[in-house]
């Protein structure tokens, strides 16, 4: 199983990843990170791990990653 | 599909939210990591917001004079053939005050690799028209819009190239997940035709400067598809494929 990790304190709010997601699984809450952006968050259920947000994110937010099942 | 940034790349790049800098950094370092060659790989840095490039990047790279990368880059690559050398530039740099350079170094066929970033402006310094300005767009010197009877029409580069003796040009652009990956091919193909002395590769990438476009990122986006690519087609205009340098 892959999990999709958003490392959300390099998140700018762009909204590349949201306009690009093929699943609509992105959106963002209103959570403000350190550096003030409103960052994204990810609806696992609907995610795929296609890897299309890391490809389109200027910022390096995403990583996917193995998870134990 | 298991995906991690690559290790040339610190986050907390100092782009503007929606730049299209922090991709191009992430291809040029993947490409470079998947060849495994990144650790021997040198950089010539131009100004302007390419020069924000260095702070996150963990490749040996050397500042250049404004305009001067590609002059810089053959001088490492003529001392140092065993390395792999590219520039990195914008528009204004690239292709206004160092325009001699860029073409002559196109001219030489030197064995270098050019990533030229195309934001259609002079980005760091507040948004000035550049050389690959479009027609009508505004910019601070141009705030009615490029006139074209005054300043020329925009400069297409690759169209003033692909007649020389050079080993692989092409354009990408980021608009979307598909071009981005075609952009990655530009970028690893230009490297190997490098590393197989073809010599001189060329990359020009549409990228939005959201900031001086006074654009949200993905009307940015979409003005790239509507308005730049058009005028800058996309695609590859030189493939050699055999030892040329
Ligand atoms: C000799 C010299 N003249 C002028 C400048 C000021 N300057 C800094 S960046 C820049 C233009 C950068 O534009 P571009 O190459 O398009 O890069 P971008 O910032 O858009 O990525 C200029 C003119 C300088 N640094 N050195
Ligand atoms: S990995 Fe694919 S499905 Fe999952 S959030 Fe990213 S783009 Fe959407
Ligand atoms: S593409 Fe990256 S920086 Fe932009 S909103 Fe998505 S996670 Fe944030
Ligand atoms: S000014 Fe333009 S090119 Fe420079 S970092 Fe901001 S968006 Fe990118």
């Amino acid at each position: 199983m892959e999990k999709l990790i958003i490392h959300k304190e390099s998140c700018k709010s762009c909204r590349y990843c949201i306009e690009n997601c093929p699943k609509g699984a992105l959106y963002i809450k209103g959570d403000i990170n350190e550096k003030g952006y409103p960052y994204v968050s990810v609806d696992h259920e609907k995610c795929t791990t296609c890897g299309i947000c890391y490809n389109v994110c200027p910022d390096y937010v995403f990583e996917i990653q193995e998870r134990e099942v | 599909m298991l995906k991690k940034k690559p290790a040339a790349c610190f986050v907390d790049n100092k782009y503007c939210p929606g730049c299209g800098h922090g991709i191009i950094n992430r291809l040029v370092a993947e490409v470079l990591e998947e060849m495994g060659i990144y650790e021997e790989s040198i950089g010539a840095i131009a100004v302007g917001c390419a020069s924000l490039m260095p702070e996150t990047f963990a490749v040996d790279c050397i500042q250049a004079q404004h305009g001067r990368a590609a002059a810089v880059a053959a001088g490492i690559k003529r001392c140092r053939p065993d390395k792999t050398v590219f520039t990195y530039q914008g528009d204004g740099d690239a292709l206004a005050i160092g325009f001699s350079e860029t073409m002559y170094s196109a001219i030489r066929n030197e064995n270098i690799t050019v990533i030229f970033v195309n934001n259609s402006n002079f980005g760091m310094t507040g948004g000035q028209m550049a050389p690959t300005t479009l027609e009508n767009q505004k910019t601070t010197t141009t705030p009615r819009g490029r006139n074209i009877a005054e300043t020329g029409d925009p400069l297409n580069v690759i169209n003033m190239m692909k007649d020389l003796n050079t080993a692989y040009i092409a354009r990408g652009s980021l608009t979307n997940n598909a071009n981005i990956m075609k952009t990655k091919k530009y970028i690893r193909n230009a490297f190997e035709a490098q590393q197989n002395s073809e010599g001189f590769s060329f990359i020009e990438i549409l990228s939005p400067c959201t900031t001086n476009w006074k654009m949200d990122p993905i009307k940015a986006m979409e003005h790239i598809e509507k308005n730049v690519t058009p005028v800058y087609e996309l695609g590859v205009f030189v493939e050699r494929g055999e030892k040329n340098a």
